[in-house]
């Protein structure tokens, strides 16, 4: 039972938590600037207001274009109720394997850039092609490094590698562990748009990778991507902390109580990484489109030594 | 002692004087257009540096079948200059290399003249000829991104047409004057004061540049002599306008690279300057300090606080520089050759920033300022356009404690003429103005030329075989006005 309370739990914290989380990095960035910010609830009076509005489509759009957010809000859902973030023990444990999430978690990215290119616009078309380059790059990088850790669990399941990794927490001691770690924290990057490679904040449309294949959207559909793509970097997050961090998650057979204290501990983990990716971000800039790739292919590189290193160090 | 020399020439004369002009180191800083009693007169004003000299050439063609010889394979903003007239007043240039509209609006009915006395009220919006003929690039992966004129963020209008393979520019087209204005033909007819209040709404960034350029015009139009001390103060707000847009745009740039938060403390930097402008004159943008003849200050810039503004600022440009993705950035991106940049008349710090030696302040004086080097980089590219305004703001500030300090001589103005020239500096490059006075002492007619107009086809050039995500940042690098190119 404490597993499907687990499960509601962790949907109900990354659908209202990841608003905030946004607005988090957002008054962490402006702080930083010697700005005022907008305040932690700026997100969420964000939403609020584009939910408010008609919904409009473009004249020429298709079914593909109005079921992109639905999809990219799903699949989000989805992988809430799947990863271990406040649980091991979820009822969907037998979907809970860490191919399965990156795959839906492509699966939104394809279905926003296939709308990007049902609007028939240049810059639908540009963004579209930008994020599946940054995409054919990020998705080999996180399967790889995925492999690398469940070699020494000998699963892929996520619940049942975080359980071993808490069970035996020395094992995340090894260079195995570090070089997937980063090689995923640059992926987490990349896919959630932010800087050295995407910048949440620009309005120049012609720099744009994730921003230019939602130009057309408005109103609710807009509201609905601006939601998921918070709960996907919570997400990413999350995972991360998860991963290589799995301290406090709660495992099978803990009570109401375990479940509230792993409930804030990741509330706690996710805010820390946030902040530190917010905060990092202040002192970086965006780089060279062309620079990206040497980016994906320098994490991809760290992925496979973790490969190498786990198959040598057991 | 600037001289202008004045030069009443038949038509066909005109190839033969302009290339006289231009061997001896002439520029065409001016093409201006007007109706007389009987043609269109036409103006060619030539300027040239050290020492300072101007020299116009003047004409007239008849209003049946208005035409003048081209000289586009003379000079390309000739060629530029010679479309403007022939889309506002229908003057053809003759065996124009380039004959396309320019002004002209695809709304605009064939035969309509905006800028003549009988234009009438302007034509309703409709799509008589069609869309502009692009060229088009064809090529295996070749495609357009359309871009504008109305843009995602609040920035002026204008439509670029990219023609690009994958990532890399092909062909770069910017069409431009959808903010024409007529501010041209605000000015016929009005006093020479009530003049003053729309020079200075030529270009938003630029209004003192522009009060000045129009005041200098018309007191060389009317013999009024301006006092040093007079003279010396409005070169300082000059300064605080190049500072204030200096520094913003330095810190734009960072922003366009997503290094906020150099973006936020140029922020911080702007606002102290714009403060300054306020106590200095009463408003932050400068309007309304200086008019003919005179210039009204409240007080007068600390030299103390922008020495410690300068610091700040350069600090700034330390970091910028220092950080490696920043510099990546900046670095080979967009280079506008040396060739390239004298050929296409680029002006202020675009041609700085390719090596041309050109400065409006030494060339043009209004006063003499003794040894002024003007910041010149040979680069060409967006980390030159950047260091050239990071030098020229501590050139500034060293000239305001200067200026401040000791009043130098004015160089003397000439007695009334009916007409008058005036150049300044602007922080964008130089900006001429040309004024003529009718019998009863009102505006006759006013030619306004800001460096934008010289600089624009210089973008395209530039970022040949660069990526389209890197083209807000040349922009930005390049920084042109809309206002004050479509007028």
């Amino acid at each position: 039972m404490t597993g499907v309370a687990g499960v509601v739990l962790q949907v109900l914290l990354v659908a209202v938590g990841s608003p905030l989380l946004v607005g988090v990095m957002r008054q962490v960035r402006a702080r930083l600037e010697g700005r005022a910010g907008a305040g932690l609830w700026q997100p969420w009076r964000d939403l609020r207001k584009l939910m408010r509005k008609q919904a409009i489509t473009p004249a020429g759009t298709g079914w593909v274009f109005r079921a992109a957010p639905m999809v990219l809000a799903g699949t989000a859902l989805v992988v809430a109720a799947v990863v271990p973030l406040v649980t091991t023990e979820s009822p969907l444990d037998g979907v809970a394997d860490l191919f399965a999430v990156t795959a839906l978690l492509a699966l939104g990215s394809v279905a926003l850039a296939l709308a990007g290119l049902d609007t028939g616009t240049a810059f639908g078309g540009m963004g579209a092609s930008r994020e599946v380059t940054v995409l054919a790059l990020v998705e080999p990088t996180i399967l790889v490094s995925v492999f690398a850790l469940s070699i020494p669990a000998g699963s892929t399941n996520l619940g049942e590698l975080v359980a071993a990794a808490e069970a035996n927490w020395l094992s995340l001691l090894s260079p195995v562990t570090l070089l997937a770690a980063v090689a995923l924290a640059i992926v987490s990057i990349a896919e959630s748009g932010r800087i050295p490679v995407d910048n949440p904040a620009t309005h120049l449309e012609l720099t744009m990778i994730h921003e230019a294949m939602i130009l057309e959207y408005a109103g609710p559909d807009l509201a609905l991507i601006e939601w998921a793509s918070a709960m996907r970097l919570t997400l990413l997050l999350g995972l991360l902390a998860g991963l290589f961090a799995p301290w406090g998650i709660a495992t099978a057979g803990a009570g109401a109580l375990g479940l509230l204290v792993a409930a804030i501990v990741v509330v706690v983990k996710v805010t820390v990484l946030g902040v530190a990716l917010a905060a990092g971000e202040v002192f970086m800039a965006k780089l060279r489109l062309f620079r990206i790739p040497e980016l994906l292919a320098g994490s991809f590189l760290m992925a496979l030594l973790a490969v190498a290193a786990s198959y040598f160090l057991v | 002692m600037s001289i202008r020399t004045v030069t009443e020439i038949r038509p066909r004369d005109l190839p033969g004087e302009a290339e006289r002009l231009l061997g001896d180191g002439y520029r065409l800083a001016l093409v201006s257009a007007h109706e007389q009693a009987r043609g269109f007169g036409l103006v060619y004003l030539f300027t040239a540096a050290d020492p300072d000299r101007r020299s116009e050439l003047r004409l007239l063609v008849p209003f049946e079948n208005p035409a003048v010889p081209s000289l586009a394979g003379l000079s390309f903003p000739a060629g530029r200059f010679e479309r403007e007239v022939r889309d506002l007043y229908g003057v053809t240039p003759l065996d124009h290399p380039l004959p396309r509209r320019l002004v002209r609006h695809h709304h605009w009915p064939r035969g309509w003249y905006p800028m003549r006395a009988d234009a009438g009220p302007p034509p309703s919006f409709g799509d008589p000829e069609g869309p502009f003929p692009f060229v088009t690039v064809a090529g295996p992966g070749a495609f357009e991104i359309p871009v504008g004129p109305v843009h995602a963020g609040l920035i002026e209008p204008g439509h670029f047409r990219f023609s690009v393979v994958g990532e890399s520019i092909i062909k770069l087209k910017a069409r431009l004057w959808f903010v024409h204005r007529g501010i041209e033909k605000l000015f016929r007819g009005r006093a020479v004061a009530d003049g003053l209040p729309l020079a200075e709404r030529v270009s938003g960034d630029t209004s003192l540049g522009h009060a000045l350029a129009y005041c200098l015009a018309v007191e060389e139009a009317l013999g009024v002599t301006v006092e040093p001390e007079a003279q010396a103060r409005r070169a300082v707000l000059l300064e605080l306008e190049r500072l204030y847009n200096h520094v913003t745009d330095l810190g734009a740039l960072c922003n366009d690279v997503a290094h906020s938060i150099l973006h936020a403390q140029a922020g911080r930097v702007r606002e102290r300057l714009l403060r300054i402008n306020a106590e200095v004159t009463g408003h932050r943008l400068l309007r309304e300090a200086v008019s003919v003849g005179e210039v009204k200050l409240r007080s007068l810039p600390d030299p103390a606080q922008l020495r410690e503004i300068g610091a700040d600022v350069a600090e700034i440009a330390a970091l910028a520089l220092g950080h490696k993705v920043v510099a990546d950035r900046f670095t080979g991106t967009a280079v506008l050759g040396a060739q390239a940049a004298k050929d296409l008349g680029t002006l202020g710090y675009v041609a700085r920033a390719s090596g041309l030696d050109v400065d409006a302040r030494r060339d043009h004086p209004t006063l003499d300022l003794g040894a002024f080097p003007p910041a010149v980089e040979s680069g060409g590219d967006v980390l030159a356009r950047f260091q050239v305004r990071v030098r020229e703001i501590a050139a500034s500030i060293e000239l305001i404690a200067r200026l401040l300090d000791r009043p130098p001589a004015t160089v003397p103005a000439t007695g009334p003429q009916g007409t008058g020239v005036g150049i300044v500096e602007g922080w964008r490059g130089t900006i001429v103005h040309r004024v003529e006075l009718g019998a009863d002492g009102t505006l006759a007619h006013v030619k306004i030329v800001d460096p934008s107009f010289f600089n624009w086809p210089a973008l395209p050039v530039a970022l040949r075989g660069a990526i389209v995500p890197d083209f807000p940042l040349v922009n930005k690098s390049f920084n042109l006005s809309y206002a004050g190119n479509d007028l």
